[in-house]
């Protein structure tokens, strides 16, 4: 089963090494790690996906991040209510006799083209990893030239836990 | 000049100088250390500065140093490196640190932050390859940050789970000025250890030993970090329950006790492992279930509850499935068992059909008319020292036998590199640890092949003047691996016989050092006795029989119970 940590660590020069040397040293499986900074500047965020691990597995894994001293706070959010969203960029073959079609395809995603070149377009598209999953192969036919995505990040939500909410949030632990 | 002067302004000091300041402040007692072009400011600071400073003959040779130092006194061993090769001859003995949680803060110079990342001369990441096998490493850029991280760096090393921590000083930075201010208490947040157990964990753990009717202690060298040696006795003597040790943790638990079953593990006593593949209530403190304690953990205490107590969080669970974890310091946590009244079950039938064990399959070897046995050395090493030096091994048979054969009875006098497993790590960590305890008798019991890997420190023993006493236990080969292949890979012995051997004899002359030759019984009486009693140092090569293997032992993949070599 895939599991979603977020972790607080101190933003300072080698933190990001620290904990990818740990993850290396270990042997633990990370399927994707984003930091960013928090709304307190010394402070960063790490969202970790790690692939196919155990309930010891992930055990090991905190409390091993809980040994380093950058670590602050480490969150396992699998079964939380949490927001869980990524970013990508597709650069897509475009011929102008196709530019229509493709608008009409990517709208449901709320995706956008926001560059237009005279045989691609760029499409920008913000969702849940399978809602992008979905964009990317619904626009394979077309030629992807190049794509970028971001890996996901998180926050929890306000907790008030709908029944709905959580069976949200099992769907997403099945993604993520 | 127009510098304007502010009465209540701390006085500066160079980098190099805070570095002296907070060293002082840390009542570091000695160094370890070796200079070079990075580290010269940082030296030139120590030069008279009264801070006592050892000249390792290799970088490595001090680290280990510093090791057997911190391993006797409990005190964090310094040791200093310059950049590039420097700092890389540290590498092995900080994992070594590492893996047998020893407190080293170890300090290391590096190129200028200008130059910092241009492959400048002698650059190396000491932070890029320090990170996995240190408890923390940190560069220090600015020199307003360095007395606030060196007193972080001897906090994290010597609190929680001890280990190393590393200080990146850049040449430039040695150099620059900041007021020395060392006052400001430590506050890391990301680093709270916690030291007190749990009240309800305390309770629980107490009820099943209460409950137990085959309970065993497994005691780890946790209880010498915490020096919970004396609770640890009085919690055995109260109920009554039969006593293993891992290797590091021998001496934690009077060797000549009653109760003790002994080591446990692959060389361990078939009394020890039996008790641990049999018990129903298994109490670890302070050891971290190392495969070569448990074996094949598929078969490691299949019928016991296991309890562990340790100081480190991410130790519990992570071997062996635990059903009463408590997380503390094992002091904290032996005197919290011993504050609970719960009552002593009855484990009489258990603890006398070890003690029957224990005695039925001692450690053994046969005794014969050929060569000196290894064993047989070990054995009048203890008799001559009465059981009261402090023991330092290399890695090898030597060191298993040493384990097996010399009975401690004192704390903190056992150095040994268990977790790494590291050749070359007894001779100075022996010099560490006479230097530690100056007026201890030290022994160090080494392999022919191990010693030669730091041989060079016996400039040192001179040096200093200490009063070492090295005992090569001679079988001209790579024993441990000889002994492997002939078990495992049919007698064929590849490169691990070494029949190409200096005179010790004559090298221990070439430094300045007594060298004595023994051969057998005879000798021993005699030479060895003297050797090892007179005051001066001395370098004991003993010619031991070649094949002679370690036993018991339990073979890789097997369990506790699967025992062979056993006392017939
Ligand atoms: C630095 C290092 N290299 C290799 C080994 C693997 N090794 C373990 S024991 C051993 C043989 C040690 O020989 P010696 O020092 O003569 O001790 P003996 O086993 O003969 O008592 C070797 C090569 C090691 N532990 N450390
Ligand atoms: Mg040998």
């Amino acid at each position: 089963m895939n599991r979603l940590l977020s972790v607080i660590v101190n933003n300072r020069a080698g933190v990001l090494h620290r904990v990818t040397a740990l993850f290396l040293r270990k042997g633990f499986n990370i399927q994707n790690i984003t930091v960013g900074t928090t709304d307190n500047q010394a402070q960063s965020r790490m969202t970790i996906v790690l692939s196919d691990t155990d309930e010891e597995t992930v055990e090991q894994v905190m409390k091993q991040l809980h040994k380093q001293i950058d670590v602050l706070k480490v969150t396992d959010w699998t079964h939380q209510p949490v927001v869980v969203r990524e970013l990508v960029l597709i650069q897509v073959n475009s011929p102008v006799s196709t530019r229509a079609t493709l608008t009409t395809l990517i709208n449901p995603f709320r995706a956008h083209i926001i560059d237009v070149g005279r045989d691609t377009v760029m499409v920008e598209a913000v969702g849940k990893p399978e809602k992008v999953d979905a964009l990317i192969s619904l626009l394979r036919p077309y030629g992807i030239v190049e794509l970028a995505r971001t890996g996901v990040t998180a926050l929890s939500r306000d907790t008030q836990t709908s029944e709905e909410m959580m069976r949200r949030t099992k769907e997403n632990a099945l993604y993520i | 000049m127009n510098m304007r002067i502010e009465p209540n302004a701390k006085p500066s000091l160079t980098g190099a100088q805070i570095l002296v300041e907070a060293l002082r402040k840390e009542q570091v007692e000695v160094i370890f250390g070796y200079p070079g072009g990075a580290v010269l400011p940082l030296y030139d600071a120590l030069y008279e500065c009264g801070i006592p400073h050892i000249l390792a003959r290799h970088e490595q040779g001090a680290i280990h140093m510093a090791e057997g130092y911190a391993r006797v006194t409990g005190r964090p061993g310094v040791v200093i490196a310059t950049s590039g090769p420097g700092a890389t001859n540290l590498v092995t003995g900080l994992a070594d640190a590492m893996l047998d949680s020893l407190p080293i803060v170890a300090i290391t110079g590096q190129v200028s932050t200008a130059v910092i990342g241009s492959d400048a001369f002698q650059e190396t990441s000491m932070i890029g390859i320090s990170t996995p096998i240190t408890k923390h490493c940190q560069q220090v850029r600015d020199v307003r940050q360095l007395a606030q991280t060196l007193k972080e760096a001897f906090h994290i090393a010597s609190t929680g789970r001890k280990g190393p921590v590393l200080v990146d000083i850049p040449k430039d930075v040695a150099g620059f000025r900041a007021p020395f201010d060392y006052e400001e208490a430590v506050w890391l947040p990301g680093y709270q250890p916690n030291t007190r157990p749990n009240a309800l964990q305390v309770r629980r753990l107490a009820e099943a030993l209460t409950e137990a009717k085959r309970p065993v202690l497994l005691v780890g060298a946790g209880v010498l970090h915490a020096g919970a040696h004396q609770a640890l006795l009085a919690l055995v003597e109260r109920y009554q329950i039969p006593v293993v040790s891992t290797l590091l943790g021998l001496g934690a638990f009077p060797g000549n006790h009653p109760l003790f079953l002994g080591m446990g593990g692959m060389h361990g006593s078939y009394a020890a492992n039996q008790a641990l593949s049999n018990t129903d209530l298994l109490v670890n403190i302070g050891a971290r279930f190392d495969d070569r304690l448990t074996g094949n953990t598929a078969h490691f205490a299949t019928s016991a509850t296991i309890a562990h107590i340790d100081i480190d969080p991410a130790e519990i669970g992570k071997n062996v499935r635990t059903q009463l974890p408590m997380v503390a310091d094992a002091k904290e946590a032996l005197v919290a068992l011993l504050a609970v009244s719960g009552s002593v079950g009855d484990y009489a039938d258990w603890r006398r059909d070890l003690l029957q064990k224990g005695a039925e399959f001692p450690f053994w070897y046969v005794p014969d008319d050929g060569p000196l046995k290894p064993q047989r050395v070990i054995e009048f090493v203890h008799e001559v020292t009465g059981g009261g030096a402090v023991v330092v091994t290399d890695v090898g048979q030597h060191q298993m036998w040493a384990a097996q054969f010399y009975r401690f009875e004192r704390p903190n006098e056992w150095v040994t590199s268990g977790g790494l497993g590291t050749m070359g790590f007894g001779l100075p960590a022996a010099i560490g640890a006479q230097i530690g305890r100056r007026d201890a008798p030290v022994v160090a019991i080494v392999g022919d092949a191990g010693f030669q890997m730091t041989l060079q420190e016996l400039s040192v023993v001179v040096d200093y003047q200490l009063p070492l006493k090295i005992v090569i236990i001679n079988n001209r080969s790579l024993g441990m691996v000889r002994q492997w292949q002939e078990l495992f890979y049919q007698e064929r012995y590849s490169e691990s016989l070494m029949h190409c051997q200096p005179n010790y004899c004559k090298l221990a002359d070439a430094y300045g050092i007594e060298g004595v030759l023994i051969e057998n019984e005879a000798d021993l009486q005699t030479k060895l006795r003297r050797a090892l009693l007179q005051p001066g140092p001395v370098l004991v090569d003993c010619r031991v029989a070649e094949g002679e293997n370690v036993y018991p032992m339990v073979a890789p993949l097997c369990g506790l119970h699967e025992m062979v070599g056993v006392k017939p």
